[in-house]
């Protein structure tokens, strides 16, 4: 049984177009990860999944229950972090822990052993509202409060937007972690470099799915070679690659510029010699492995 | 003309007996893309709203644009252009309503307006939502017409908070390369993010750690310095250290 | 059970945590008793009165010292033309002019408008109705004491402020006050605090947790509820023993009818809820679509007989007329609950459709 099916799910709202016909599914105890911008049907496909709207067309099932006519069953045993910081600010972390233990029916002690590795690191502030904690801090809140009641299907709708590299590591250890103890996990990322974490990954832009395969899968799908070019002046060294006619596409990538060709007979000789003739230095020109965020930038041009 | 478009000395900033911004030492070059990375609650916004002429300082001495932090705000406030992630356009007005908007507030010239929000809608390949209600644009388009009303009066500065939180790849992209037009133009763009491989594009970095900042160069010196491979880990040893959690 | 106690606790946590608007909550009843009671009161107190008698006879002295001795009035003086009054109410020195023509004497002619004059200022018509029915029954007393009013029919009939017999508007505004407050702590309140959960998107956690709906609902209103009753218990006694009102009823029943009033108005802040998105909307709706028409259309300020007609049957909507109404003849008329059985089966009827409307239109999903 899957921990999450989803089929042909459809939702409009107004004249625009939040999800076209999605259908996927996450396995038992699965990381899977929806990797998209803002406004591409992320949250509209969680709060179908967590049986807070319904779908126009469709259907979807969590841990085999129907989102619609057994939503009851779903809201017993599913957790769920919304996008934004959802959490009583005029409470405190202690205050919070326990409100959402008894909304489950639990209390915070029952269930320690599954939170203590996140909470341990929290508890220091019990004591403090939770409106003054600082991003990873709340985001860590927010998880407990979520993992309360031990869900065997966890729902994370951006987890990670606004928070610093070093609280996102940390976060995703954590995941790692819970999916070690069987929980399903179905998280959301606007990050390309978190992708890699996930069991599986879709691609969603503008309510349709891109692709769904394992990070490697869709990394093995790039198929045509991928070259990392850097040179003295990057603002300008972007327009003078784009111009090389043997170039399909040149973009930025941090400290180099990732740039594919329209003949796989490329030879790099003489476009160094190009860029030289340019007045360019220092040129570095290296045929590289295409990551998740090549590949959801090729997807996506499509 | 002034070398430096920020030039700020020993910075502090203190609510009670909190220390948000620590002494910090600092220049920007004029036209330089900066970038102020931070873990939340480093202390990256404090120092931001004193840059931007919105808080006072408590100790320390700066100039923005070549006015006095403590003394000429009302002069910095109109040599800079600013841009969050969360307030940045009027949703309920049409494209070019905050364009015009904009403008005015930031006193361009009122025959400049017309003619030049028609250049900028036909750069931006925006001519046909001219009319659009900017709630009804995409998140990324919204950034990118953000960004080009913050500098579309020519400032000496522009502030950059979070400008690409949750924006696909693609429109990061082309963000950018907005950024570096601007750059060329001379225009000082003043950015932080999260995303460490904009930190990459940048001039310089300064990375700020529970109110001080602990590390200032250009991204391939902190690489070696730090001798790893990514801003991230930079930044990642860097910002571990941090104790406090405010 | 443990649940909604949960909830409760959380709910009171919010207001306690918020001192300003707890402040205002417990504070306001108070503050606005106080006001009502005495600042905006509309009973006329100093009323200054010139008397014009070309003659001073025995009779008008007698008339005149009673004028001065009611707590009413002030005698200004008593002149022998009409300059000086006619000046001196130019000048707002004097409210009323009584005049005697040079003949007067009420003892061997009926006293007719001839013999006697009252002359007020009518830039503000009902204080001038009012100045002039407190005279005429100054001096109506007068003659009946002397037994002239048995020679005099053609005098004006005599006056009895029933209930109020000093017209203090006290008695009149606290049930007023009681009608609108409710309003605000009930309906304003839990709508703003329903609203607040949905804003900051905790609604959404709380709806996919196996909580009953109904039951994040019902926790908000505990809170309010009693907040309510705290206030309630606060009017009456600041009414009975600062203002002085006689809370002459029976508390049973005043008791009664305000719960039953509470419990409506929180129905009516759980439908506002369930059909704006922000606090703002909610606040807005509460304050306009209620406040307003609760102050001008319950009988608080304004009698409703005067009103036009269209706005008489549209008060007949507004469930604060209904309390407002049975409050008065509870409180201030002392009445038995059996003369209220037709404004207590109206508000029932309200409360029972109102939480029947907010049952229906609530919902188990966000949308």
């Amino acid at each position: 049984m899957s921990a999450i099916e989803i089929n042909n799910i459809s939702k409009t709202y107004g004249t625009t177009t939040a999800l076209d016909n999605i259908s996927f599914n996450v396995k038992e105890g699965e990381l899977f990860g929806l990797i998209g911008a803002d406004g591409a049907g992320k949250t509209t496909l969680f709060r179908i999944l967590t049986t807070l709207i319904l779908a126009d067309k469709g259907s979807a099932s969590v841990n085999g229950f129907d989102v619609i006519s057994q939503y009851k069953s779903i809201r017993n045993d599913v957790g769920y972090m919304p996008g934004r910081f959802s959490l009583y600010g005029d409470m405190t972390v202690k205050e919070n822990l326990d409100f959402f233990a008894s909304v489950f029916g639990t209390t915070l002690e029952q269930n320690r052993d599954l939170i203590e590795d996140i909470y341990c690191q929290i508890e220091p502030f019990n004591n403090r509202r939770s409106a003054k904690l600082s991003g990873g801090m709340k985001q860590k809140l927010a998880l407990c409060c979520a993992l309360i009641h031990k869900p065997s299907v966890l729902f994370l709708d951006e987890p990670t937007t606004g928070v610093d590299p070093v609280s996102r590591k940390e976060f995703w250890e954590m995941l790692h972690k819970l999916k070690k103890k069987g929980i399903s996990i179905l998280t959301s990322t606007p990050y390309m470099d978190e992708a890699g974490q996930c069991d599986r990954i879709a691609f969603i832009k503008q309510g349709k799915i891109l692709t769904i395969d394992t990070p490697a899968g869709i990394i093995d799908s790039f198929g045509e070679p991928l070259f990392a070019v850097s040179a003295n002046n990057m603002h300008t060294l972007l327009k003078a690659v784009r111009e090389y006619p043997e170039v399909k596409n040149c973009y930025t990538f941090g400290e180099y510029h990732h740039f594919t060709v329209r003949d796989v007979k490329f030879k790099k000789a003489g476009f160094l010699s190009y860029l030289g003739s340019l007045g360019y230095e220092n040129i570095s020109i290296n045929q590289i492995t295409a990551t998740v965020e090549d590949c959801y930038l090729k997807l996506s041009e499509l | 003309m002034m070398e430096y478009a920020i030039d700020v000395n020993n910075l502090t900033k203190k609510f009670g007996n909190f220390t948000a911004v620590d002494n910090i030492s600092f220049n920007v070059k004029r036209g330089e893309i900066f970038g102020f990375l931070g873990a939340n609650g480093a202390g990256k916004t404090t120092a931001m709203r004193i840059l931007c002429g919105l808080s006072f300082p408590t100790s320390g001495k700066g100039t923005v644009a070549g006015y006095d932090i403590a003394t000429q705000s009302e002069n910095i406030k109109k040599s800079i252009g600013y841009m969050s992630q969360k307030f940045s356009l009027y949703d309920d007005l049409k494209v070019w309503e905050n364009i015009r908007l904009f403008a005015g507030i930031y006193g361009v010239p009122e025959k400049e307006i017309e003619p030049r929000t028609e250049e900028l809608l036909k750069t931006l390949d925006f001519t046909s939502e001219r009319n659009s209600l900017v709630s009804k644009l995409p998140l990324g388009w919204k950034q990118k017409l953000a960004f080009s009303v913050a500098i579309f009066h020519n400032p000496c500065i522009v502030f950059l908070d979070e400008p690409t939180g949750g924006v696909d790849p693609e429109t990061r992209r082309q963000f950018w390369e907005m950024i570096y037009e601007a750059s060329d133009r001379g225009i000082t763009v003043f950015v932080t993010t999260h995303y460490m491989d904009e930190a990459e594009y940048c001039d310089r970095v300064s990375i700020m750690v529970d109110g001080k900042i602990e590390a200032l160069d250009t991204p391939l010196n902190l690489k070696n310095k730090f001798r790893v491979n990514s801003m991230e880990e930079v930044f990642y040893l860097l910002a571990r250290k941090a104790t406090r959690n405010e | 059970m443990k649940v909604f106690l949960a909830f409760v606790k959380k709910e009171f946590f919010h207001i306690f945590r918020d001192p300003r608007t707890l402040l205002i909550l417990l504070g306001m009843p108070v503050v606005q008793i106080i006001l009502f009671g005495f600042a905006l009161s509309v009973e006329i107190n100093n009323i200054n009165v010139a008397i014009i008698a070309p003659e001073r006879t025995e009779t008008i002295r007698q008339i005149t010292n009673k004028i001065a001795a009611n707590r009413y009035f002030t005698v200004t003086g008593i002149y022998d033309s009409e300059d000086k009054p006619a000046e001196l109410m130019r000048r707002e020195k004097a409210n009323v002019i009584l005049r005697f023509n040079h003949d007067f004497n009420p003892f061997v002619r009926p006293v007719s408008e001839t013999q006697m004059q009252i002359i007020t200022n009518a830039s503000n018509p009902n204080t001038a109705v009012q100045e002039t029915m407190y005279l005429q029954s100054v001096i109506n007393d007068y003659f009946r004491e002397k037994q002239v009013s048995s020679v005099t029919p053609t005098i004006s009939p005599v006056v009895r402020y029933l209930y109020n017999p000093g017209m203090q508007s006290a008695f009149n505004f606290v049930p007023g006050i009681l009608g609108l407050l409710m309003i605000i702590i009930c309906t304003m309140m839990t709508s703003v605090s329903i609203v607040r959960e949905k804003e900051t998107g905790t609604m959404e956690e709380l709806l996919v947790s196996p909580v009953k709906p109904i039951n994040i609902i019902l926790a908000k209103m505990v809170p309010y509820f009693a907040l309510s009753c705290v206030n309630l218990v606060t009017i009456l006694l600041i009414s009975r023993f600062v203002l002085n009102v006689p809370v002459s009823g029976s508390i049973f029943a005043i008791f009664g009818i305000s719960l039953i009033y509470i419990i409506l108005a929180l129905a009516l802040g759980m439908l506002i809820s369930s059909i704006v998105k922000t606090q703002v909307a909610a606040m807005l709706i509460s304050a306009m679509s209620l406040m307003l028409p609760v102050i001008i259309l319950s009988g608080m300020i304004f009698p409703i007989e005067s009103a036009p007609e269209f706005f008489r049957w549209l008060s007949c909507i507004i469930p604060a007329r209904w309390y407002i109404a049975a409050m008065r003849k509870l409180m201030i008329e002392g009445l038995p609950i059996t003369y209220v059985i037709k404004e207590i089966v109206i508000l029932c009827g309200m409360a029972i459709t109102l939480i029947s409307i907010s049952l229906l239109k609530f919902k188990n999903r966000l949308e």
